[in-house]
């Protein structure tokens, strides 16, 4: 058991797989010296200038040899350093890499993880460098989408996502970098595709994602001060998406309160909104909720940027409002 | 110019020239679904570029790819299936004429977003440095493409990393249906911005099979024993529009006739006849060519469509479709 934060436990996992499988090898700007974030500290010294390259400032030149060396017998690891840049490479991913595969009719495979910061968390990083892009990603088909909540979690699935013989986009969370977490020794990896639930409830159940899953537990810990039972799960992936995962909740708790950090235009919430509302109509008591951040640009001054993130008290608010849309129906005015 | 060489040279042009001829006959009688854009012309490339690869060796093309696809030995009955929508098309009916691809002959796609590929090729020849195999890949790209960001990214990355690469610009002088010499500020798209990456000014005639060869080649060998990438510049003219729908109005008659006096194929032609090749051993080739292309393309029409259930498949790697459980 060693404590391990967020940083660590990206790095420990590139290290881990990197030992493992000498076909896994990592690009990007700076990466060599660690890179901006501290992600990729040490793994040039430990593996070698043939497995750790530091690139120029080309996003698309990134991007598209990552894809060349997927096709070329590689594991490439490539570092988009700001989940912001992918506009800058947007063809190679979505264009490219997202649909070789079945343009080709199978003949590729694409092997591939690109991986960086995203989100906001409230550190000041505004419009260009703080956004949440899980989005961007969702609507193309043939991406696999990975978001991690904790250190333990981005130890696992970013092992899983290189071991995955897709193309999968890894979105740290900057603001849970820091974050310290005790990890088990020994291996670590995660499949994708599998929900995994935080909390057990009975009244309504919390969807969250990277850096919303803390924010829904918090969330969760109020509302059981109001004696209000409420089922935390964290998506873990966007794409493969556990719908069952969530399904059965709400099979359970009849109410859902979807959180996600990004702008609610279109998010990935709407999506997950949509499976619940068709599938899971006969269980719920309530409308199906979203909590997402503004629809606006991030804004950079600290009180700006509070008005449009998202927060524990929103979640709250939320949790309320759907609660007492299911009273009658429910049975559990008396209760509160 | 040795007969049997040139013989063999102007049978694969012929080849793929007859091939051109004949999907634009089958477009204009609206059996090709979606767009199709001929390398008419562009023979000599294809072919002279081709010539100097090793089975292992990696090529990467435009949607104006089919001759490469066929140049490195994708199976014409598979290429032609993809055309025209027909069961056993080389990329499943998935690609469709802009995406050919035949990795089993090192070809490894042809790409529909100009300058996308430069990037992706620098990925092939990366994995090979790494690797160590001695392979070297070939990127085949027009003259509007060196206006792109792509282009400038994967030159400088191939140049700063010493990658076994070659890009060859193959200059049309027409971006789609714009003069290339329009919207560069320099004379030639990609041999006057070579130096600003380090690499030497390369050109060569395009038109000229035996020269494409030449020069090609020495870049591969220059690649392969570690000299780093190149860039070559091949000129040449498209003999028809941008696409098959593109009659090419805009160009001036004096200026297809000249370039069609240069015709890849006429002048190999005109070499085999100097060195004692009867006229009619080249009809013959020419004849034969066409007459087989024909049946060729009879033979796949008579073939079934995909089955529908094909389009769900293919997008991840355990062969489903499925994003969600």
């Amino acid at each position: 058991m060693a404590e391990l934060t967020y940083r660590q436990a990206v790095s420990a996992a590139l290290a881990q797989e990197m030992a493992r499988d000498d076909r896994v090898v990592l690009l990007g700007e700076d990466v060599a010296s660690g890179g901006v974030f501290k992600t990729t500290t040490g793994l040039r010294e430990r593996f070698g200038a043939d497995r750790v390259w530091n690139t120029p400032i080309s996003e698309q030149a990134i991007a598209g040899a990552a894809m060349g060396a997927a096709m070329g017998g590689l594991r490439p690891v490539a570092e988009i350093m700001f989940s912001d840049f992918y506009a800058t490479c947007w063809d190679q991913v979505a264009n490219e890499i997202a649909k070789v595969r079945y343009m080709t009719g199978g003949q590729v495979g694409m092997p591939l993880v690109l991986r960086g910061a995203n989100g906001s968390g409230g550190l000041g990083f505004g419009s260009q460098h703080g956004q949440s892009v899980e989005n961007w990603a969702m609507c193309v088909p043939g991406l696999k989408i990975v978001s991690p909540a904790s250190p333990a979690e981005a130890f696992g699935l970013i092992a899983g996502a290189i071991r995955d013989d897709d193309p999968v986009l890894v979105f740290e969370h900057k603001a849970l970098y820091g974050r310290k977490e005790e990890v088990l020794d020994g291996e670590h990896v995660l499949p994708l595709g599998r929900a995994r639930t935080l909390r057990a409830g009975r009244d309504l159940t919390l969807v969250g994602l990277s850096i919303t899953v803390g924010i829904c537990l918090a969330a969760a810990d109020e509302l059981a001060e109001q004696g209000v039972s409420a089922e935390v799960i964290d998506l873990r992936t966007l794409v493969p998406l556990d719908a069952a995962a969530v399904l059965g909740s709400v099979g359970r708790t009849g109410r859902l309160v979807v959180v996600e950090e990004n702008p609610g235009q279109l998010g990935w919430g709407a999506s997950v909104a949509a499976i619940a509302a068709q599938e899971a109509f006969g269980s719920l008591s309530a409308p199906v909720t979203r909590v997402s951040g503004g629809n606006v640009p991030l804004p950079v001054a600290a009180s700006l940027e509070a008005e449009v993130d998202v927060t524990a008290a929103r979640v709250v608010a939320a949790a309320q409002a759907v609660l007492g849309h299911g009273r009658q129906r429910s049975g559990i005015t008396e209760q509160t | 110019m040795d007969v049997q060489d040139g013989l063999d040279l102007y049978t694969r042009m012929c080849f793929l020239r007859q091939f051109e001829e004949r999907a634009d006959v089958l477009y204009r009688r609206g059996l090709i679904h979606g767009p199709v854009h001929l390398g008419l012309g562009h023979e000599a490339i294809a072919v002279g570029a081709a010539s100097v690869l090793r089975p292992g060796d990696c090529s990467l093309g435009t949607y104006r790819g089919h001759a490469h696809a066929l140049a490195r030995g994708a199976p014409p009955d598979a290429v032609l299936a993809e055309l025209l929508g027909r069961a056993g098309g080389i990329c499943g009916g998935k690609g469709g004429s802009m995406h050919i691809t035949s990795v089993p002959h090192g070809y490894y796609g042809s790409y529909a977003i100009v300058g996308a590929h430069l990037p992706v090729a620098c990925g092939l020849a990366w994995a090979a440095k790494i690797r160590r195999t001695g392979q070297v890949t070939v990127c085949f790209f027009g003259d509007g493409a060196t206006n792109i960001g792509a282009f400038h990214e994967a030159v400088n990355l191939a140049a700063v990393w010493r990658l076994p690469v070659v890009f060859v610009c193959e200059n049309n002088w027409y971006m789609e249906y714009t003069p290339i010499a329009d919207v560069i500020p320099v004379a030639l798209p990609a041999a006057d911005r070579a130096s600003a990456y380090g690499l030497d000014r390369i050109v060569v005639d395009g038109n000229d099979v035996t020269a494409v060869r030449d020069v090609v080649g020495a870049a591969v060998t220059g690649a392969r024993d570690g000299r780093g990438p190149s860039l070559v510049e091949a000129q040449t003219y498209r003999l028809k529009g941008h696409s098959a729908a593109d009659a090419a109005a805009y160009r001036p008659a004096e200026e297809v006739a000249s370039w069609r006096d240069r015709d890849p194929l006429l002048l190999t032609r005109t070499a085999l006849v100097k060195v004692g090749t009867a006229e009619a051993v080249l009809d013959e080739i020419d004849v034969r060519t066409k007459s087989s292309l024909a049946e060729l393309a009879r033979q796949v029409l008579e073939r079934p469509v995909p089955e529908p259930a094909g389009a769900w498949t293919d997008v991840w790697s355990d062969g489903s479709g499925q994003w969600r459980n």
